[in-house]
């Protein structure tokens, strides 16, 4: 037998087959936004968005400074509740419950919605303790629990082996790009379902910022993400899904590699090509 | 699609890197365009500095491939375009690569020509393959054009030509055919003429795989590969 003859056995083709690529209908939804409205007094600031965020993918909200996207990201575990004189109509439902129902305690949603911001903010307190946090106010004081949740964060936010020997310092001597990565520890520490990001990266240098969308990666794998992020190339790079929203109205959302080669709308393309609009 | 479309951005630097990629890819087809006029022509008279002058002309045509697939190198990694921006880039350089083939096509034409100096039945004119000659200009210069023009309108009409192309090539093989069965003297000068009427046959595929490149850059479908049913309803849908 030739050469040739012997590749032509071995090469499997199944995997070439369009039929047998993974469908988006397949998803599952994990987080559902319907017909929400927002107003800051009488400005209002979100018009009816409706999206279905998949599970276990990334979803990235782009836009102009002001088009409602942060807005949009903290509706999601509530935090414009904050804020004076917000009204919220509409519904948004994880996994199927509607998380402004008036039953729905805050800061159990919290627990189940994390969120980092675009600065990091680690407690002046050790590394440890900041990644600890969340467990020690749930009144969990077990050092063996405590011990073995820091080290899984740590490894899960990619810091670990940098950290492992300094878990005592403060974590305010860390880098930003370490300090943004301690703050990601922290949250997936109480295993969110969901993490929100809010331009997590605008704030670190190029290599922290590809360690950041490298950890976004992996973390995928476990948690539901949303990012806003103002970086276009990194929406492209790190997200499933990507939605565009201009003066508060969500314009286009799809699957990311379809909406920066080839955008439905008009306002999408000129947004995202840098043109005029 | 409007004709402004590369102007709009917010860098005004942008428009004129992407306004001067295609000026060059519509410079170069011009001059392929001749390159196939000029060879093709020197071919059916036995023109041979017509001829020289393609076989030399030639390199400015790869020089051209060589400097457009470098500036739209330079504007991915500087500008990381999206959309449209994007789709024209990938489009363009997958267009000169067929530009420079329909150039190499003239080129063999030429080069065929020069050859026929001095044989015996070089008196003979090659008059057969005018008509095919005149069907892929008309193709390639389509083509061109609703590049030029960011406008698919046209392409069904060039692409439905190859079919025309080909059943042209086919008569013309048979023709010849049945010359060399006549008398077993004309077979090098129907070889001759074949070889011609099938570069000239490749020309018109070059033609549709620009054609195609430019439904990807307006349309931003893939349409390569498709039945021309498939392929006049993705350029009839909206957008």
């Amino acid at each position: 037998m030739t050469t040739a003859q012997k590749n032509t056995h071995a090469i499997d083709i199944s995997a070439l087959k369009r039929e047998d690529r993974k469908s988006v209908e397949q998803l599952e939804t994990c987080i559902k936004v319907e017909n929400l409205d927002l107003f800051y007094g009488q400005k209002q600031a979100l018009h009816s968005v409706n999206m279905e965020m998949p599970h276990k993918k990334v979803t990235a909200y782009i836009g102009p400074s002001g088009c409602g996207k942060s807005t949009l990201l903290r509706c999601i575990n509530r935090m414009n509740d904050l804020v004076d004189g917000v009204t919220i109509k509409g519904k948004i439902l994880l996994d199927g419950d509607d998380i402004y129902d008036k039953s729905v305690n805050v800061a159990a949603l919290r627990r189940r919605v994390g969120m980092v911001f675009q600065k990091p903010n680690p407690f002046p307190k050790t590394i440890y303790e900041n990644v600890a946090y969340g467990l020690r106010i749930q009144g969990i004081n077990d050092r063996r629990i405590l011990d073995e949740v820091v080290e899984k964060s740590l490894r899960g936010a990619a810091l670990w082996d940098e950290m492992k020997d300094r878990l005592n310092d403060n974590a305010l001597g860390m880098s930003g790009g370490q300090q943004q990565r301690l703050v990601i520890a922290r949250a997936i520490a109480i295993e969110p379902e969901v993490i929100l990001l809010d331009e997590p990266a605008s704030a670190l240098d190029p290599i922290s910022t590809l360690k950041i969308e490298e950890l976004i990666n992996e973390l995928k794998e476990k948690y539901t993400i949303v990012i806003v992020t103002h970086n276009m190339q990194q929406a492209a790079r790190v997200s499933d899904f990507t939605a565009f929203m201009y003066m508060g109205e969500l314009i286009e959302f799809g699957e990311t590699s379809e909406l920066f080669t080839n955008p439905a709308k008009k306002q999408t393309e000129d947004y995202i090509t840098g043109r005029y609009g | 699609m409007d004709n402004s479309k590369i102007k709009q951005h917010i860098s005004r630097q942008f428009n004129e890197e992407m306004e001067d990629i295609r000026n060059k890819v519509l410079t170069m087809g011009g001059l392929v365009e001749q390159q196939v006029d000029l060879a093709t022509k020197a071919f059916m008279g036995n023109d041979m500095e017509n001829a020289e002058k393609v076989v030399q002309q030639d390199q400015y045509v790869n020089e051209m491939e060589k400097d457009i697939d470098h500036e739209c190198t330079e504007i991915m990694a500087k500008r990381q375009p999206a959309a449209f921006d994007l789709r024209m880039l990938i489009a363009t350089i997958k267009i000169i690569t067929d530009l420079e083939r329909i150039g190499d096509e003239a080129a063999r034409i030429a080069k065929m020509t020069m050859r026929l100096e001095g044989a015996d039945y070089y008196q003979d004119k090659y008059y057969e393959i005018e008509h095919l000659l005149n069907l892929v200009k008309d193709m390639l210069n389509g083509a061109l054009d609703a590049y030029a023009r960011n406008d698919v309108e046209e392409v069904i009409a060039i692409t439905e030509q190859d079919a025309k192309v080909d059943r042209e090539y086919t008569s013309i093989t048979r023709q010849l055919i049945t010359q060399m069965m006549e008398n077993p003297r004309n077979i090098t000068r129907a070889l001759d003429m074949l070889w011609a009427a099938r570069a000239l046959e490749r020309i018109g595929d070059h033609s549709c795989n620009v054609c195609e490149q430019v439904i990807y850059m307006v349309k931003g479908k893939d349409v390569r590969h498709l039945s021309r049913e498939e392929l006049e309803r993705t350029v009839n849908s909206v957008r």
